[in-house]
């Protein structure tokens, strides 16, 4: 959508590789997020594209190269992630809301309880965010009285309450009925044009195309291709990328 | 029916007595349970160790295969005879009811745990909370409300169970009946009281969790 690439690197990760067990699924994965960037990473199922976002706010160990965010090499073991998980917010695509909490606590949990916020100021922000993304009624309901796109709207607010620097997005409409995907891929345009860093882990082509400043395509635990959408959508430059593509373009 | 009520009333000092002894182990019991069986249950869902694991399976085994009774002659005859402990029949109950009702609790407390979703854990990690406002505001309140209806359900158990202690010399509601009966030779009446009785306290516990369960799912 925008030049980033002259903008200083938020995230840099170099040379992430990663085991399970003996299986490679992160192979030498190097990728420099910049701010206000937005990467849309592809690549077919279990190329590592999930893990790979994972390891970035420590939900997944790396066992060997860096990943550089304001000055510390996370990738080192024993690094404290609460502060980093702060900065760096993350989406399910399972939502995950909390379904024994009400949305109001569901967002003040973290803003209060991590961070020590006011509670008032807190829900002044949430109340706001909830109105971003057309919820303002929703504040005293319970998960299970929600749609799949309200709780993934709402899921994206407890992430942008915690007031972010980047934003993780983990296949967010991959569990939703199909008439529900737009409302909540609305909200992610309108973070994008908001200057938004985020990396984005989706299947859906064409939001991919529309919110992308670059697609990363991934397969086998690697990086095969890093393109521009126009480019990656049109001619992409691997015969891996051309072969992933002709499965979802007719 | 008069004379029911009135020679129950004449022996209310009596059952009163049976049934404190009754629902003092029961209590007691319970007290343990809880907290042998959530801290055992824990370490059952969370602590992936080959020989943990093994004991702790081995424990919960050895208590469901052998009977209650069995337990309950090991702790008042055979451990003292081996020990030179002295160990009073209530002591003696209250422990066999303990470590049963830990086993069986450790199990409802570590299959409620393994209900929640790994996804729920990281969703809490994923804004900062630390593990234990993790396992506290996130994890625990949900695998409570999983836990309770079957941890109701053993605590009926434990007090139906309890009659078990006459053997080691536990004057209970139960051996105090006997006691009335031997004397006024009203078998009827008091056996019909004990129903009444048993039925009375769990009975309710029985409903509550049900109530709990359905409303759960």
């Amino acid at each position: 959508m925008t030049t980033t690439a002259n903008a200083p690197v938020l995230i840099d990760a170099a040379c992430v590789t990663k085991f399970y067990d003996t299986r490679k699924a992160l192979d030498n994965v190097s990728l420099a997020i910049h701010a206000k960037e937005v990467v849309v990473i592809l690549g077919p199922s279990g190329c590592g594209k999930s893990t790979f976002l994972r390891c970035l706010n420590g939900l997944e160990t790396v066992q060997a190269g860096s990943i550089r965010f304001h000055g510390r090499d996370l990738a080192r073991p024993g690094t404290d992630w609460r502060p980093v998980r702060q900065r760096i917010g993350m989406v399910f695509q399972s939502y995950e809301l909390f379904p024994h909490l009400s949305v109001r606590d569901n967002l003040l949990l973290g803003p209060v309880h991590v961070q020590k916020r006011p509670r008032a100021e807190a829900l002044r922000q949430a109340e706001g965010l909830l109105e971003r993304v057309g919820l303002a009624d929703r504040l005293d309901s319970f998960p299970r009285q929600l749609s799949g796109g309200q709780k993934q709207r709402i899921a994206i607010v407890r992430a942008l309450s915690m007031n972010p620097e980047v934003m993780l997005f983990d296949e967010v409409t991959a569990a939703l009925d199909p008439e529900m995907v737009r409302e909540v891929l609305d909200v992610i345009l309108g973070l994008a044009r908001n200057g938004m860093t985020m990396v984005i882990v989706t299947h859906e082509m064409g939001f991919a195309r529309a919110v992308a400043d670059r697609i990363v395509f991934m397969d086998e635990g690697r990086i095969c291709e890093t393109n521009t959408p126009v480019k990656f959508f049109t001619a992409p430059d691997t015969d891996r990328a051309k072969r992933f593509l002709s499965r979802f373009l007719y | 029916m008069l004379h029911a009520l009135e020679l129950l009333w004449q022996n209310a000092p009596l059952l009163l007595d049976g049934l404190w002894a009754t629902l003092g182990i029961a209590a007691a019991a319970t007290f343990f349970s809880i907290i042998g069986g959530a801290l055992l249950g824990m370490m059952r869902a969370s602590w992936n160790n080959a020989i943990v694991q093994a004991a702790a399976r081995a424990y919960l085994e050895l208590f469901r295969v052998i009977p209650i009774l069995v337990w309950l002659f090991v702790f008042f005859f055979a451990v003292p005879a081996a020990s030179s402990l002295d160990i009073s029949g209530t002591l003696a109950a209250v422990t066999v009811f303990s470590l049963w009702g830990a086993s069986e609790m450790s199990d409802i407390v570590r299959g409620a745990l393994k209900t929640i979703p790994q996804a729920q854990y990281d969703a809490g990690r994923a804004i900062g909370l630390s593990g234990a406002q993790l396992h506290l505001r996130v994890i625990l309140p949900q695998a409570v409300r999983r836990m309770l209806p079957g941890a109701i359900n053993l605590v009926t158990r434990i007090i139906k169970t309890t009659s078990l202690v006459v053997i080691v010399g536990v004057v209970d509601v139960v051996k105090r009946s006997q006691q009335i009966i031997e004397r006024t030779k009203e078998p009827f009446v008091l056996y019909a009281f004990l129903l009444l009785l048993f039925f009375a306290l769990c009975h309710p516990l029985s409903r509550l969790s049900r109530r709990l369960e359905k409303r759960f799912n």
